[in-house]
């Protein structure tokens, strides 16, 4: 019998380049949502373990590969490696993995796509590199977060992969569009 | 006329246009309204109540004349101000409101019933009969008054709405407004300017006036060239602000392809912004108001402001022969300008007793216009002075009644403006919206000089409040000319004179209102209409209560205005709903089997934000009857696969996971052994069911919530509620994981047969058994078996983690296949549910109570939770509530529809006689025929009685038998097999 065939949201399709900007999957690895129990101090342990900083509230740690994102109240996402099993003594550990559809979005007016959909200052003076929020994506919750200087990182629930890759596209064109 | 050597046009850009489908020519950088000036088209529109011929007043977005409509079928915009509608190349313009045509318009027999039709006409008129209104009066005045008429089309363009942050909002980039962009940007903040016009500058566009020396047009394009230059200063031309809001928030509209013709590919017509400012400043300017007098609308007749404009900007006279009628210094310099450049000026009258002549023109001191002449186009005017009578032959007459500062904005928060006796006009009062400051003419401060230095002052202090160091700036120097005005409102005398050319009020209107006690300021709009239509009145408030306040007795401040609302200007519903338009309303949420389910022919209907398939029909099926009944045989006989994916799934952790599902359940979850299922009972706060469902103990301190696909939201935020508000204190943490997880029900007799050889291990009752739980090994892939039924079949339900759900779903599907069944859809589903009595979201609407659905017994007595205490209550317990039961047919009618009610056999079927309705009905094949589930008063105590089910919307009457709700296999027996 055939093995279980594994598709991403998206189901890998290629990048999509509309005017300067692109959008992309990405594969985060394993995503693990960490809500660490009452009075639990995680943030030792968790920098031993995987070597990157337990986040504050709408920040971001590490780099491709091994992130820490603050996903909400008292609750990190590590994405990345398999979480270690020390953490499991302090915190709600629950697998993610397939639970969101990560995209990159990036290019020189990706702040500028994204004004059309997120309602925050994405300004890189504002939203810095490793600033992280959880907020609307046009009508669906989500999180942003830069990652590089013209590059950020959105997530919203895998369900909602084709109508995020719509918004963006819708985004993309209309600032294609004013150039 | 175009004048040679005037305006900032580029007359290398020729550009055609059409207007009522004669083509015309203008340039580059010509409006609609400028370019029609210069072909000499002065008749543009009709009014809106009598149909009065009227032409360009004004030269901004204050216009109330000149709307017309723009572009063709699904692209059309109608009401577009020829104002701020720049030209371009191959532009299509229609007239509005006029039939046949705007040249013989027929229904201007209403201007002839005019004195019928005067303030309060409607009230007084329509009030009866009553039933002409909607058949006789309504479509008469619909037809008569109008504006333009959308296409009735489907938008063909898009629109977007989009956010932008800053420091520092200036609205307005005249003097004032680029002074204080440049001092907040040089102080380094971020700054964002905005301005209506494509080409800022304001004020300095249209005068002659110099600053620094130099022309001030040249000098704003210098500026504007150099704050463009700067990164922190972004710039928003075509940019209107339509609303001041809380929390320093603006509602913009920009007019993004307006002056391009076609939307370009992907983009937008309208982009609508909200622009978030720590602090803002108002450089806004002022709008010229006219003066009232008979036939004061007559096309010809303009704003002396606006003369100038199309004159210096536009390079186009309106007129050959003008005549000016002011009652302030401003409006010579209309005549000092068109005399520059060669254009006769017939007379200045000017209202006041010692008005100088400013230049070599024929000064008429102590004069009024009493009336002009000409229907379609202004010929003459007829001057009263002191000493008679004068006829002046005139194509043009250019007013000015003074300048009213706009103050609009600084009014969106319910602040008033204040009356300034100086300028005869109201000035935004101070603090009125948090954190603006407001600067220049829009301030009551009308030199160019005041205004500069205002701009400078106004940024100066919002620096301050930043705690930004303010920058020196010098302040250039340029005309400081006192303002001086004596106000005149209207000319007395016989027949109308126009105040609110829009909504066709006149003096006379005014004066009725306030004769016939409606002489609130509020009340006189109502009853004139007066400031009521798309241009707010821009051009005629102060006139409209400065006229009441006289007809009253009372002085203006008393009179107080009217309230000033957003939007500023209109804006199309199509910005206001930018991306929500068809299936952008909602996010669209795709389970794992959508794209197999879409193959195999499934309609999907949408449950929620998800979609799921109602049936999968085979190919000799004709109807969805057909194949529900099938795949009802299936799961009854063989194996179903159906995709449960969108039920809520919620992690539950930590060491109370317990106490909160003890809490939040009505039935007990601590005594649940692991890996073992238990369905529990939710009720709100109010005592009243709020969901259902099932949870399963993965560990110790490790539970997973079930629950329906539409109170997933709902449930989720009561657990938030419960954790954060009511029990802070409990070691618990929560979270959602109905995307992680791609979950299929595994249904009928075949489902363990199904499964074998699908997992490393085998599973029977004794490891197996109903309501266990665990995990399994599929293909390798580790996921989560549940042995529960929603079918009432021997059943079970398999989640893998969702990147696995399509592979899984089409492998279970053909195992299903082989073994006789196949997949599934809602409506088996449903059919499946109400033969054996479970409950969804139609019988747990929010209104019925544990008891109404025959669950009392799941009311734990020996502990606290939600709902408990509320549940006593006696309206909810005592008898005479409608309570669940079983329908079935016991007449020659068969059939049962959902939504029906219920009424005793032999009594009329009528509200007060209603004894129930039905919730939820199928044909069940099993069965062989129609069952259903309903809510009867008393019902769980009357199975046997026999009723009439009524359905008034479709015309069904079927007499039904109350039976027990479960209506196959009651002991549960197929379940637990």
């Amino acid at each position: 019998m055939a093995d279980l065939i594994a598709k991403t949201p998206l189901d890998g399709i290629a990048p999509v380049t509309i005017g300067t900007c692109t959008v992309a999957e990405v594969g985060l690895g394993t995503l693990t949502s960490i809500a660490p129990y009452a009075g639990a101090k995680i943030a030792d342990t968790f920098k031993t373990a995987h070597g990157i900083a337990w986040p504050a509230p709408n920040r971001a740690t590490g780099k491709e590969g091994a992130r820490a994102i603050w996903f909400g109240r008292d609750m990190v996402l590590l994405a990345g490696p398999e979480p270690d099993k020390a953490l499991a003594k302090h915190a709600a550990l629950t697998d993610q993995s397939d639970a969101w559809t990560a995209v990159t979005l990036f290019g020189p007016e990706a702040e500028a796509v994204l004004a059309r959909l997120i309602p925050l200052d994405l300004s890189a003076g504002t939203f810095k590199r490793g600033h992280t929020a959880r907020t609307q994506i046009q009508h669906m919750s989500g999180s942003v977060t830069r990652i590089g200087a013209d590059m950020f990182l959105l997530m919203v629930f895998r369900s909602m992969a084709g109508t995020l890759l719509h918004d963006l596209e819708r985004a993309m064109a209309s600032v294609a569009a004013r150039r | 006329m175009r004048v040679e050597g005037k305006g900032l046009i580029d007359r290398t850009q020729r550009l055609s246009f059409r207007f009522d489908g004669t083509i015309y020519r203008g340039f580059a950088g010509d409006t609609l309204a400028s370019a029609l000036l210069a072909n000499d088209v002065r008749h543009v529109a009709r009014s809106f109540k009598y149909h009065r011929p009227r032409g360009i007043l004004t030269a901004g977005s204050e216009e109330p004349n000149a709307l017309v409509t723009i572009g063709e079928d699904g692209a059309t915009d109608p009401n577009v101000r020829a104002t701020v509608q720049e030209l371009y190349e191959g532009l299509e313009a229609r007239s509005q409101n006029a039939w046949p045509s705007l040249g013989f318009d027929l229904l201007v027999i209403n201007d002839l019933a005019a004195p019928f039709l005067g303030a309060g006409f409607y009230y007084k008129t329509f009030m009866w009969p009553r039933a002409f209104w909607e058949k006789v009066y309504e479509p008469f005045i619909r037809r008569a008054a109008g504006l333009g008429a959308l296409s009735g089309e489907k938008d063909a363009d898009h629109y977007e709405k989009a956010y932008a942050f800053c420091d520092v909002l200036v609205i307005g980039a005249g003097p004032s407004g680029l002074m204080a962009a440049w001092t907040a940007g040089q102080a380094g903040a971020q700054v964002i300017l905005v301005d209506e016009d494509s080409l800022m500058g304001g004020r300095l566009n249209a005068e002659t006036l110099t600053v620094d020396g130099t022309p001030g047009a040249d000098w704003a394009d210098d500026m504007v060239s150099k704050l463009a230059a700067m990164d922190n200063v972004r710039l928003m031309p075509r940019v209107t602000v339509t609303g001041a809001h809380d929390g320093g928030t603006f509602g913009a509209l920009e007019r993004v392809a307006h002056h391009a013709g076609a939307v370009p590919k992907g983009g937008v017509k309208e982009t609508f912004w909200r622009i978030v400012a720590k602090r803002s400043i108002l450089a806004a300017g002022a709008i010229e108001r006219h003066i009232a007098f008979r036939n004061n609308d007559r096309p010809g007749i303009m704003a002396a402001g606006a003369v100038r404009t199309y004159l210096n900007r536009f390079g186009v006279s309106p007129g050959k022969a003008v005549t000016i009628f002011a009652n302030n210094d401003d409006a010579h310099r209309t005549a000092m300008d068109l005399q520059d450049a060669g254009v006769h000026i017939a007379a200045v009258i000017d209202s006041r007793k010692d008005a100088q002549a400013l230049g070599d023109y024929r000064l008429m001191q102590s004069a009024v216009v009493a009336g002009a002449d000409g229907r379609r186009g202004l010929e003459a005017i007829r001057v009263q002075t002191a000493s008679g009578s004068e006829k002046i032959a005139t194509d043009c007459l250019a007013v000015s009644g003074g300048w009213n500062p706009t103050v609009h904005m600084t009014c969106h928060m319910n602040g008033r403006p204040t009356w300034d006796e100086g300028i005869a006009s109201f000035v935004p009062t101070p603090g009125a919206i948090p954190g603006m400051e407001t600067a220049g003419a829009c301030n009551g401060a009308f030199s160019t000089a005041a205004c500069l230095a205002a701009g400078v002052a106004a940024a100066k202090t919002t620096l301050e409040v930043l705690g930004l160091a303010a920058p020196d700036i010098d302040i250039p120097q340029a005309d400081d000319s006192p303002y001086a005005i004596e106000p005149l409102w209207a000319v007395p005398g016989n027949g109308r004179a126009w105040l609110d050319f829009q909504n066709d009020v006149s003096v006379k209107d005014v004066k009725q209102a306030a004769q016939e006690n409606f002489a609130s300021v509020e009340h006189m709009k109502r009853y004139t209409t007066q400031g009521m239509a798309t241009d707010q009145g821009k051009n005629s408030n102060v006139a409209a209560l400065a006229l009441l306040a006289d007809a009253t007795g009372r002085g203006i401040p008393e009179t107080g205005t009217t309230t000033f609302r957003p939007p500023y200007t209109p804006v199309a519903l199509a910005a206001l709903g930018a991306g929500a338009q068809g299936k952008g309303f909602a996010p669209e949420r795709k389970t794992t089997s959508h794209a197999a389910s879409v193959a195999a022919g499934a309609p999907m209907i949408e449950a929620g934000l998800w979609y799921r398939p109602s049936y999968f029909p085979l190919r000799d099926e004709k109807t969805w009857r057909q194949s529900c009944d099938r795949e009802v045989g299936w799961v009854r006989s063989a194996v179903g696969i159906c995709d449960v994916s969108t039920l809520g799934k919620i992690d539950i952790q930590g060491p109370d996971a317990a106490k909160l599902l003890d809490f939040v359940y009505t039935n007990t979850f601590s005594t649940l052994k692991e890996n073992r299922v238990r369905y529990g009972l939710m009720l709100r706060e109010d005592g009243l069911v709020m969901d259902d469902g099932t949870t399963a103990r993965l560990g110790e301190n490790h539970y997973v919530m079930t629950t329906t696909t539409a109170a997933a939201g709902q449930v989720m935020r009561h657990l938030e509620f419960v954790t954060q508000a009511l029990h802070p204190e409990w070691d618990v943490r929560i979270m959602s994981v109905t995307e992680q997880w791609a979950q299929f029900a595994v249904a009928g007799p075949q489902s363990r047969e199904l499964l074998n050889g699908l997992f490393d291990d085998t599973i029977d009752d004794s490891k197996w058994p109903f309501m266990s739980c665990g995990l399994v090994t599929v293909q390798g892939v580790k996921g989560r078996l549940f042995r529960i039924s929603f079918s009432g079949e021997h059943a079970y339900e398999l989640a893998v983690p969702s990147r696995y759900g399509d592979s899984l779903f089409r492998l279970l599907v053909a195992r299903a296949e082989a073994l006789g069944g196949g997949a599934y859809g809602m409506e088996a589903l449903n059919v499946l549910r109400i033969e054996k009595g479970f409950i969804t979201h139609a019988e747990i609407d929010g209104r019925v109570t544990a008891q109404d659905i025959g669950m009392e017994r799941m009311l734990s007595k020996k502990k606290d939770f939600i709902g408990a205490t509320m549940a006593q209550r006696p309206g909810l317990t005592e008898t005479g509530r409608a309570q669940l039961v079983g329908l079935k047919p016991a007449g020659p009618v068969k059939q049962l529809t959902a939504g029906a009610h219920i009424y005793a056999d032999g009594q009329e079927p009528v509200a007060e006689r209603d004894q129930g309705y039905v919730t939820s009905v199928g044909f069940s094949p099993t069965l062989g025929h129609f069952i259903g589930l309903g809510f009867v008063t008393d019902g769980l105590s009357r199975h046997g009685d026999v009723l009439n089910m009524v359905d008034h919307v479709r015309g069904i009457q079927t007499r039904v038998e109350l039976c027990d709700p479960v209506f196959f296999d009651p002991k549960g027996e197929r379940t637990r097999g």
